[in-house]
């Protein structure tokens, strides 16, 4: 019997023509859970990835939005951050699996964003190096595990521990959003046994693009390390 | 963090590995080997007074205790804490999480921590909402001396009084305390079960003894505080159950929903579960488990039920547990019986959305008579086919089911008198008690009302003093065993009230 990976109750599934030819993906997520999941799909922003539905047409200019222009015109993050590609709308339903998996610790869930993320990483970014958002020492330690590490493992390519995060700050999620913006581009350092990154493209992974200034202060590293490009993948937007 | 073993006093411990300089042999705590725990030696050690109150009756992980790895690793050398397994592995598809007792080998998973640096260190998935517990994290349990509570002279100052039935089973209760066993206190629907707990209550604090009453519900919990706060002013009580402010978990007494008692091991002299029959008690056995757990070894456990489930009753018939009857109402009054009304294939009416013309007769007599109304659902699917119906005929009627986001509203304009007639699923048969009301059921003999369920909602009637008699009737469409024997039931326990006045 399969459960759901999310609510545990039995998992129904129902069989179609698409399992005689192998070609339907099953989800770890019940139809009720994973119907609350809403997925990034049609018209979005350029940079940040935000679905163009979702927010008013006077705050983009052509593909792009309002607040990615703002970062681009920042001097320090101008052109650091490729773009970002997220699987699914930051709702109710993706906060409640996040902060299931972060802050309650249930390491599984990651195992249920699999196949959208390889979807996403063949198609997109095929070929970088992944680079998973590192935790602090004792952030890691506390929690046990780094869920940006454990989604990079999804993509069943080989990872890369280039940065390392340096002090201990208060979580960007209980921040507010100007206070957030205001990261620190220290917080981030590079590994001291990374090899030179010259020619190389870079994808990171993280669980949430909220504002994007932890993802940028990251880039930032890598691209002054002599990335080509960095690009990024989260879960939710 | 990883350990290693060691030799002190020609016994091998544990120790952690910053402790020991360079050593290659640490391992994860469950990969340890067998180590013994020191034995307490009362004249060497002074006690660390605040660590023995909070991790008496306890288990808790290293996380949970804010003190340092070195006190808490002297206080082991000392023989005060035990280091335990918290994972065990029984084979290989076979864990079992020591705290919560789940057995389920989905609920396990694996994954590369960062603490015991290990691959497959597994972790429970079941209870996740205490903080994760994973293979290579020890749970603390106190082994020293256990902490004293107070004894507390004269705590009950509750003035109310005892009908002779409450004041023969509260003296049983009383006279039991501290002999240890089991109980079951089998009173019916609005006998008064609370004060009946009073002094029994009472002379375990006289004894120094920990108790705790464990309900499934949080409504149950938050409604009980208030009266005993009231009758023992003296003592400090503590509500535990999801959601509430971090509290005094070391209070002598306490008050908690049934998934509280998974924090407990060995804790309790008195415990009392409350409705032993209802979901998720008899749901869930890990519960029961955490029961067992929860209380010591010579504990007197005591059940309550106004119906409890038929391995119980049977196990009070022959005499294995005490057992206290309780079969009158406190204001002396018979329980409703229930009348049986057929009223032929109402789920295909319901489906050509007509109403069952018994229910529409029943319905328009109650809104006539002014009296307020329960009817009770097999489902919610039935819940929404059935209210727009009733609703044509009277606008105030509203239906309510456990994701109702209105739920709350709902019950409080019900409470109120805004809402004559509510249509509910079995969320509401156990606890709401509102006067002057008649209850009525659609589809008595579905499975979902079972015996207890059906003498549960037959009790939501005649409650107060006012109005001790109230209509009770199951619209059928064929009776079942349930509700003949949830008849049978009511009946029997009418009799036994008889014999007693």
């Amino acid at each position: 019997m399969k459960r759901c990976l999310f609510c545990h109750e039995t998992l129904v599934e129902e069989v179609s023509w698409n399992d005689c030819f192998g070609l339907r993906k099953r989800s770890l997520f019940c139809d009720t859970c994973y119907k609350g999941l809403e997925e990034i799909s049609g018209e979005r922003c350029d940079g940040c990835g935000r679905k163009h539905s979702l927010f008013p047409e006077q705050y983009r200019q052509n593909m792009t939005c309002l607040d990615c222009i703002k970062w681009e015109g920042n001097a320090l993050y101008s052109q650091v951050l490729q773009r970002n590609i997220s699987l699914y709308v930051y709702n109710e339903t993706l906060k409640a699996i996040i902060a299931k998996m972060k802050y309650r610790g249930d390491a599984e869930l990651a195992k249920g964003f699999q196949q959208k993320l390889q979807q996403v990483y063949t198609t997109f970014f095929h070929g970088y190096a992944v680079v998973p958002i590192p935790l602090s020492e004792e952030r890691h330690y506390e929690r046990g595990f780094n869920q940006a590490e454990l989604l990079a493992q999804q993509l069943n390519v080989p990872y890369e521990n280039w940065l390392t995060r340096q002090r201990h700050e208060n979580k960007q999620s209980k921040k507010t959003r100007s206070e957030r913006l205001k990261i620190n581009q220290h917080t981030f350092l590079l590994h001291s046994e990374v090899p030179p990154l010259t020619g190389t493209h870079c994808v990171l992974i993280d669980d949430v693009y909220t504002t994007g200034a932890t993802i940028r202060a990251a880039a930032l590293i890598l691209k002054q390390a002599g990335a080509l490009s960095v690009s990024s993948i989260t879960i939710g937007r | 963090m990883r350990y290693v073993l060691c030799e002190r006093k020609g016994q091998i411990e544990f120790a952690p590995d910053s402790s020991v300089p360079h050593d290659e042999q640490a391992v994860a705590f469950h990969q340890l080997p067998p180590f013994t725990t020191p034995p307490y030696c009362p004249q060497t050690t002074a006690i660390h007074a605040e660590l023995q109150r909070v991790l008496s009756g306890k288990q808790l992980l290293l996380s949970e205790l804010p003190y340092s790895l070195q006190t808490l690793h002297e206080q082991y050398q000392r023989g005060c804490i035990a280091f335990e397994q918290s994972i065990r592995q029984h084979g290989p598809r076979h864990f079992q999480c020591l705290r919560c007792g789940n057995e389920q080998f989905l609920l396990f998973a694996k994954l590369t921590c960062f603490q015991c640096k290990e691959h497959d260190c597994v972790y429970c998935r079941k209870c996740l909402m205490m903080g994760r517990v994973a293979q290579c994290m020890p749970l603390l349990r106190w082994i020293g001396p256990p902490f004293p509570y107070p004894s507390i002279k004269q705590a009950l100052q509750w003035q109310g009084k005892l009908t002779p039935a409450q004041q023969k089973a509260s003296d049983h209760l009383r006279s039991l305390v501290s002999t240890g066993g089991e109980l079951l206190l089998w009173a019916v629907c609005g006998a008064g079960k609370t004060e009946v707990l009073f002094s029994g209550i009472a002379r375990a604090l006289e004894l120094q003894q920990r108790i705790c009453l464990a309900s499934p519900r949080k409504d149950v919990i938050l409604e009980l505080l208030p009266r005993f706060q009231a009758a023992f002013p003296t003592v400090t009580i503590a509500g535990l159950y999801g959601g509430c402010k971090a509290q005094e978990e070391n209070a002598q007494l306490i008050l908690a929903t049934t998934h509280q008692l998974f924090r407990f091991k060995e804790a309790f002299d008195l415990l009392i579960i409350d409705e032993v029959d209802a979901f998720p008690y008899s749901y869930d056995e890990t519960l029961e488990k955490a029961v067992y757990k929860a209380k010591k070894q010579a504990a007197l456990l005591v059940y309550l039920s106004a119906t409890p489930s038929r391995a119980l009753q049977r196990k009070a018939e022959q005499k294995k547990m005490n057992a206290i009857y309780i079969p009158l109402r406190y204001h002396g009054h018979p329980l409703p019986l229930p009348r049986f009304q057929w009223c032929g294939h109402w789920k295909r009416l319901l489906y050509k959305k007509k109403l069952p013309k018994p229910l529409q007769h029943w319905l328009i007599k109650q809104l006539e008579s002014g009296r307020q109304a329960f009817l009770f659902v097999p489902s919610v699917t039935v819940l929404q086919e059935i209210v727009p119906l009733l609703k044509s005929i009277d606008s105030t009627i509203e239906g309510v089911f456990a994701e109702d986001p209105h739920r709350h509203e709902k019950v409080m304009a019900f409470r109120n008198g805004a809402i004559k007639v509510i249509v509910t699923t079995t969320i509401l048969e156990r606890g709401v008690t509102i006067p002057f009301t008649d209850v009525a059921v659609l589809g008595a003999e579905e499975k979902i009302f079972c015996e207890s369920a059906l003498v549960q909602i037959a009790g939501r009637a005649g409650r107060s003093s006012e109005d001790p008699s109230g209509d009770v009737c199951f619209f059928h469409y064929g009776k079942s065993n349930a509700m003949q024997s949830a008849q049978y039931h009511l009946i029997k326990m009418n009799q036994r009230g008889r014999h007693l006045t």
